[in-house]
């Protein structure tokens, strides 16, 4: 295990840049998870670590020691892809046996044979060992490729969106899998994502990137209740942020287009336009709300309800616990729990820190 | 209420697409085409392989004959040199009781085997030359085609189209400038001319071909290797090599096809010692006339070798370019 540091990374394609002035250093033992959309950099971050991409400056470091110039083979890592993640002429014990069996490593087959049995068993594939990786299911290859990666207890783990191709509830049984797998033995894992919920629920720290830069890195409770921007506070958070245009005027703060409005805070600083969020469940529904709507749509998703409120011209999202018994149309009270508004830069889309 | 209708059993592997008469009766119409096609282009194999068998008479007989006696008579004069002997020194010579079984043969035609003809050498030429350049061609080629798929080759694009225009112009327009080099360079008349002649044209062919094949390698596996502790040439053996197998195997077919059947550099750039089969065989001019049973034998000869190849690759040839572990 190792501690990977990522400093001042840049690295082009062409005349598009990848990766603008990236740092960011995952500790021993540490789940770090990049959230980012399609063409975000993610997995350009990867490549670069394990050294199948030349970064154009910056520099990577393992236990603090530069590896620049260290070949892939070297670097020790491993790397679960996203697509194309077994070798397709070998068999399953094969492919596990793979890592072990590259010229530097020097195990006889009998070590090699122990050691690919106990990764078998942690990923619970010791059934499929025998079977040729034609026909298995996409649950059941990318088992066996966390057993490839598991196998050769690298320095760090380097994981490809190796969720995204599977379906829901497949994708939910891995989750936990991984999860159980990474708390056991504590190994130092970079996970790459576009899916939030996985970024919430595995990462100890999470890095958002967006196109080439790092927006934000923190736990997933920093970043659910800090996002740094308009755009992480977008990605992260399903049903999603409501966000608007807002204005303070005489001590409070409007929407335009809506009756909705607030008491300004007391803080300094804020500036008389900036965009206004606050969570879904920050808005309740509740027959003293100051604030009142009409219903126009119902998302019953049973552990919730997603209700959209209109209020003039805007419309807004709360969440109801289970499954809630409005109709369509009608009136509502709601209120907006204050300690938990978000104010961000207009222009910027920054967070305004208000003191 | 009790349900006591019982139905016949209902075979759900019938597809209703394919029982109405109109699908039947295009599939019909389907065999029939292919077998029209098979039997026209397989006429002049069977006409070849008849003829293989046909005594000297028969070949030549109009109508020909579909029914006859087969005889070995072609294949015997096709493997050896004989002379012609007088009628008299003939009885003389069948009387003789250490004659064996094709030198009876050939007796009763009035001909004395003398030795063995350069038909064996020859083909053993096509072998040599055939062989070596195919493997030669598929071995450059595939290193070429994997750098050409994956690497930044400084000039890539005029390089491939420079690979290919060698396959612009027809080969027997080169043919007097290569015969003016080889006699210069000492290549004229050698295996080694022909090889390096063969694997320069079979080269940019086997480049194109592979690349496509490769190029449709995804780089993940290579660099799952990489990443694995193998190095760049190590990867390329124990994991693209493995999946390229079936271009592979259709490349070398095609460059053995056309190494093993080219004739006009053959005929221009060999005389004796490197004299491959094709050039070779319609010279086969037997004592007063065309030995047409010997050259039908000799082209027989000559297809045999090619045809077991193409078998023995079959199974790569027929199977999908990609197979195994994709997911998309």
């Amino acid at each position: 295990m190792a501690t990977v540091e990522l400093s001042h990374i840049t690295k082009k394609f062409g005349s598009v840049t990848a990766l603008n002035d990236v740092s960011f250093t995952v500790k021993d033992g540490e789940f770090f998870v990049l959230l980012g959309q399609t063409g975000a950099g993610k997995t350009t971050t990867l490549r670069v670590i394990a050294g199948l991409e030349k970064q154009d400056a910056g520099e990577v470091l393992f236990d603090g020691v530069p590896v620049n110039d260290v070949t892939p083979a070297e670097r020790d890592t491993a790397f679960v892809f996203q697509y194309y993640s077994l070798y397709p002429t070998m068999s399953v014990y094969d492919n596990l046996a793979f890592p072990l069996r590259a010229p530097g490593r020097n195990l006889s087959e009998a070590e090699i044979k122990q050691r690919v049995h106990e990764a078998a068993e942690r990923v619970r594939i010791t059934h499929l060992l025998q079977r040729s990786t034609r026909n298995l299911s996409g649950g059941e290859m990318q088992r066996v490729a966390l057993g490839r990666a598991l196998v050769r207890r690298p320095k760090i783990f380097l994981m490809d969106e190796p969720l995204s191709n599977l379906d829901a509830k497949l994708r939910e049984a891995l989750r936990i899998e991984l999860n159980r797998l990474q708390r056991e033995a504590h190994s130092t894992t970079l996970f790459v994502t576009h899916d939030q919920i996985e970024a919430m629920t595995l990462a100890d720290r999470v890095g958002v990137l967006r196109e080439g830069v790092l927006v934000q890195v923190g736990t997933p409770r920093e970043i659910y209740d800090f996002p740094a921007t308009t755009f992480v506070a977008k990605l992260v958070g399903v049903p999603r942020i409501n966000l608007y245009n807002a204005a303070r005027a005489d001590g409070m703060i409007r929407v335009p287009d809506s009756t909705i409005q607030l008491p300004a805070p007391m803080h300094v600083g804020l500036p008389e336009s900036f965009t206004l969020g606050f969570r879904p469940e920050d808005v309740q529904i509740t027959p003293d709300g100051d604030l009142s709507g009409q219903i126009t749509l119902l998302e019953p998703l049973g552990v919730e309800t997603i209700v959209h409120i209109r209020s003039g011209r805007q419309s807004l999202l709360s969440t109801v616990s289970g499954i809630a018994d409005f109709s369509i149309g009608s009136e509502v009270r709601y209120r907006i729990v204050r300690e938990r508004l978000h104010f961000f830069d207009r222009k910027t889309g920054r967070r305004l820190s208000l003191n | 209420m009790a349900v006591s209708t019982t139905s016949a059993p209902i075979t759900y592997a019938t597809r209703v697409d394919k029982v109405g008469a109109r699908y039947q009766f295009t599939r019909a119409l389907r065999i029939a085409v292919v077998v029209l096609y098979a039997t026209i282009s397989l006429i002049p194999v069977f006409w070849m392989v008849t003829a293989a068998f046909k005594s000297r008479p028969d070949v030549v007989a109009i109508p020909p004959k579909v029914f006859f006696t087969p005889t070995i008579e072609g294949f015997i004069s096709l493997l050896t040199k004989r002379v012609l002997l007088p009628p008299g020194m003939m009885e003389e010579y069948k009387q003789r009781t250490d004659l064996n079984f094709a030198e009876r043969i050939m007796a009763e035609r009035g001909q004395r085997i003398t030795g063995p003809s350069q038909y064996g050498q020859r083909l053993l030429n096509s072998v040599i030359v055939a062989s070596a350049s195919t493997v030669l061609s598929v071995l450059l080629g595939v290193l070429a085609a994997y750098a050409f798929s994956r690497f930044n080759v400084p000039g890539k694009g005029d390089l491939l189209f420079f690979i290919l225009s060698t396959r612009m112009l027809p080969p027997v327009v080169v043919t007097i400038p290569i015969f003016l080099m080889y006699q210069q360079l000492r290549l004229y008349d050698t295996h080694l001319g022909l090889i390096l002649l063969y694997t320069v044209f079979n080269l940019s062919f086997a480049v194109w071909l592979l690349k496509g094949f490769i190029d449709e390698i995804p780089r993940e596996y290579e660099e799952a290797a990489l990443v694995d502790g193998y190095s760049r040439l190590q990867a390329f053996r124990k994991v693209v090599l493995p999946q390229a197998i079936t271009g592979i195997a259709a490349t070398f077919v095609f460059c053995l096809i056309f190494a093993w059947n080219e004739y006009a550099f053959a005929l221009m750039l060999t005389s004796e010692r490197a004299r491959t089969a094709p050039p070779s065989i319609p010279t086969v001019l037997g004592t007063g006339g065309i030995e047409w049973s010997a050259i039908a034998a000799g082209t027989l000869g000559f297809l045999v070798p090619v045809i077991i190849v193409t078998f023995a690759l079959r199974d790569y040839l027929l199977r999908g370019v990609t197979f195994g572990a994709l997911r998309k």
